[in-house]
């Protein structure tokens, strides 16, 4: 014990890489390094040279040609004339509308699933617990062309609305038509004076926040509780309505009307995107609901029963003591559900709906033979966009994770 | 040491990978099996029956260039492909030909560096709606619904028709003609468009074909063709002299009834004589033996045969020759001489 000897100051040699515990693994690591690099040199310089072999190189010209082809749902201006290019951007748009609203829906039906899952109610609990089963042990793929088919089959087609003896009609007051080529429900037209209007919701918005705020802050001081809920909701609809009505209603509605083939005007919701919307959501729900029952469960029961213990309601003990401290277990699964949610949404071909894959990856593709191109930016891209959902879901963890003292 | 292995492989490798992409024939050869990319299912053209063998006129020509060169036109592995996925799997060397429908353009043959052999079947862009639209022209479709395969040319013919009409429609994209057949007969489309053979073959397996209409209107040339990769030339020869081969032979008057007996020996037409082998040697300027001819059309029959038994006017199919007729009865096939 006492013969502790200082380690030889200086003195480097070679043999010291291999021998010496404290430089091996380093050596062992470069090497590793080196195979690794080695290999994917090897890789990329084969790709290279048989593309170049088949006269191929990598070439990303055709982003700027005329494309030729039309794409039905187009959230920016895009015709046949325009440049592959464009139509990319086109697809990544609806990519992005379906990942959006996929993934609001997911987080609301999932929520609700979750926490019914954990229902006092057998009933309730079990069927949640074969929603669940049913939709997360069957590949998403088919709830797509599923939901669709049901779609195609079992509503009416446009012409069923037409003539004396139609055998199907419109629904809500004759205002949204639903039929199997999409949902058509009416849009705003916006005329003189509805910027007022818009400005004035916008304004109640603010003041919705401003009122919670202050609210808040009075409660914290006199402990008296306002009834928020109603005045938010009246703050909400009061102002913009009474302005909608003294200016003239500006906005009026335009209604879908059968005209030719097929309802014109009106917002379209087509058949492609509801199906591929709607199953990505159940699909996606049904995961969301068992990362939100784990979350809930991982909070300990003392925690519930010291807030009844203080006196608090058992509403107010989910939102103000159970759910917070869940949240910090159900953000980070939550994550990679958006990210699955926006990458599953590449299988939106098999609906005929036209995103990134069905554009870039798939028509563009085609036409022009440049896989490896098209292939490549198209990674890119679902790359980005998941590091983007990841970045933000993480600040927003970093906001709501426990605070350690 | 380590080095120049590694260099060594890595050499090797790219004179297998270099060798691989030469020869054609010599591997179909060495695999004893031909792999042919058809389509996914189209009635008369290529589809597989109960038993999962495939039959129709784009497999007859597979099935003949395995003939040809294998000796058997069973040794065929068909692979399936779509619209989109047909490309890929030529040029990567997954199939060695395509006999699809696949149109003959300019930029697939130059820029997807493709050769196309020859036309086997001269189409056009055509409509189908239900009678009950009450449809008399396809320029009546403003603002109509349209059913549509993608990665096709008739995507792009579709998009110039209705732009230089100044006439509006709703494209909705299909991956394969079966999903696109359900989607119009339950109404979610209000026409479909694709080659006025494909519709006609579609239309023949509806159950009650006669509610439906091809559409006067034929909206482009469709010269449909099986095609190889390109820069093999020896390989694109062997097709496309089989295919001329089929052409020949109904033009000659040979038959499947009567090419044994004209094979047996020569007899008082040169040009048979020359294309069946029992004068000359054709077979070895391609590469095969001299009977290679004999066995492609001994498989299936010549062209005339093939149309008639696949999709000629006795078939559900039910398409006249019309461009489709050899050149000596007014139509576009025509075989350059066998000499």
């Amino acid at each position: 014990m006492s013969t502790i000897t200082d380690p030889e100051q200086g003195g480097f040699r070679i043999s010291m890489l291999l021998y010496d515990t404290r430089y091996r693994s380093i050596t062992i690591q470069i090497i590793a390094l080196i195979g690794f690099l080695l290999a994917l040199g090897w890789l990329i310089g084969n790709a290279a040279q048989n593309l170049a072999a088949l006269g191929k190189p990598l070439n990303f010209s055709f982003l700027g040609d005329t494309s030729g082809y039309d794409i039905n749902q187009r959230l920016i201006e895009y015709n046949s004339q325009m440049t592959h290019g464009r139509a990319a951007v086109v697809g990544l748009l609806n990519t992005l509308l379906v990942a959006v609203l996929g993934c609001i829906t997911a987080t609301v039906i999932g929520v609700i699933i979750g926490v019914l899952r954990l229902s006092k109610n057998w009933i309730i609990a079990k069927i949640m617990t074969v929603y669940i089963e049913t939709f997360r042990n069957v590949p998403v793929l088919l709830w797509i062309i599923m939901t669709m088919a049901i779609f195609i089959e079992v509503f009416p087609k446009p012409s069923d609305f037409r003539g004396a003896d139609a055998v199907a009609s419109m629904k809500l007051f004759e205002s949204v038509a639903v039929t199997n080529r999409g949902i058509f429900i009416p849009s705003p037209i916006f005329g003189s004076g509805s910027m007022a209007v818009i400005a004035v919701f916008i304004l109640s918005i603010v003041g919705i926040f401003v009122f919670g705020r202050w609210a808040h802050k009075r409660q914290d001081e006199t402990g008296q509780i306002l009834p928020t809920f109603w005045i938010k909701l009246a703050i909400f609809f009061v102002p913009s309505i009474i302005v909608f009505y003294v200016l003239g209603q500006p906005i009026s509605l335009e209604y879908p009307v059968l005209k030719g083939f097929n309802f014109k005007g009106g917002f379209h919701m087509r058949n492609s995107l509801i199906a591929l919307w709607f199953a990505l959501s159940l699909y996606t729900a049904a995961f969301i609901a068992e990362t939100v029952r784990s979350g809930i469960q991982a909070v300990s029961k003392g925690q519930t029963e010291a807030a009844a213990a203080l006196g608090l309601r058992p509403g107010r003990i989910t939102s103000l003591v159970v759910l917070p401290q869940a949240l910090r277990v159900i953000i980070p699964p939550m994550i990679s559900q958006y990210m699955n949610l926006t990458k599953n949404s590449s299988l939106a071909i098999a609906v005929g709906y036209m995103d990134i894959t069905g554009t870039l990856g798939g028509v563009t593709l085609n036409q022009t033979g440049r896989e490896m191109e098209s292939l490549m930016i198209l990674m890119a891209i679902y790359l980005t966009i998941s590091l983007t959902i990841s970045t933000v879901m993480n600040v927003y963890n970093e906001r709501v994770k426990l605070r350690e003292r | 040491m380590k080095k120049s292995v590694f260099i060594g492989t890595l050499a090797a490798a790219s004179v297998t990978a270099g060798l691989a992409a030469a020869g054609t024939l010599d591997d179909v050869k060495a695999a004893g099996e031909l792999k042919c990319g058809v389509s996914t299912g189209v009635v008369g053209f290529a589809a597989a029956d109960a038993n999962g063998v495939w039959d129709g006129f784009d497999v007859a020509v597979c099935r003949s260039v395995a003939a040809a060169v294998l000796g058997d036109g069973n040794k065929v592995k068909f692979v399936p492909t779509t619209g989109k996925t047909r490309f890929t799997a030529l040029a990567s060397g997954e199939v060695d030909m395509l006999a699809r429908n696949t149109t003959w353009t300019y930029s697939r043959d130059i820029d997807l560096k493709f050769d196309f052999v020859g036309v086997n079947y001269y189409d056009g862009q055509g409509f189908m709606a239900p009678k009950a639209l009450g449809v008399a022209s396809a320029k009546d479709l403003d603002g109509a619904t349209v059913c549509i395969q993608t990665g096709t040319t008739t995507e792009l013919n579709l998009a110039d028709f209705f732009r230089s009409n100044n006439i509006s429609y709703e494209p909705v994209p299909i991956e394969t003609n079966s999903e696109a057949q359900a989607q119009y007969l339950a109404g979610a489309c209000d026409v479909f468009t694709t080659d006025a053979s494909g519709l006609a073959a579609t239309r023949a397996t509806f159950e009650k074909p006669d509610d439906h209409v091809v559409l006067p209107e034929i909206i482009s040339k469709e010269p449909l063709g099986p095609l190889v990769r390109h820069g093999d030339n020896q390989w694109g020869d062997v097709v496309r002299w089989t295919l001329n081969a089929l052409i020949s032979a109904e033009e000659l008057g040979i038959t499947s009834a009567n090419v044994d007996k004209l094979a047996a020996a020569a007899g008082n037409n040169p040009e048979v004589n020359r294309m069946l082998g029992t004068e000359g040697d054709l077979g070895a300027m391609l590469g095969l033996d001299k009977s290679w001819a004999h066995r492609a059309i001994a498989v299936n029959g010549n062209y005339g045969e093939l149309f008639e038994k696949n999709i000629g006017e006795a078939t559900p199919v039910g398409l006249a020759r019309g461009l489709n007729a050899q050149w000596t009865d007014g139509g576009l096939i025509y075989s350059p001489p066998f000499r």
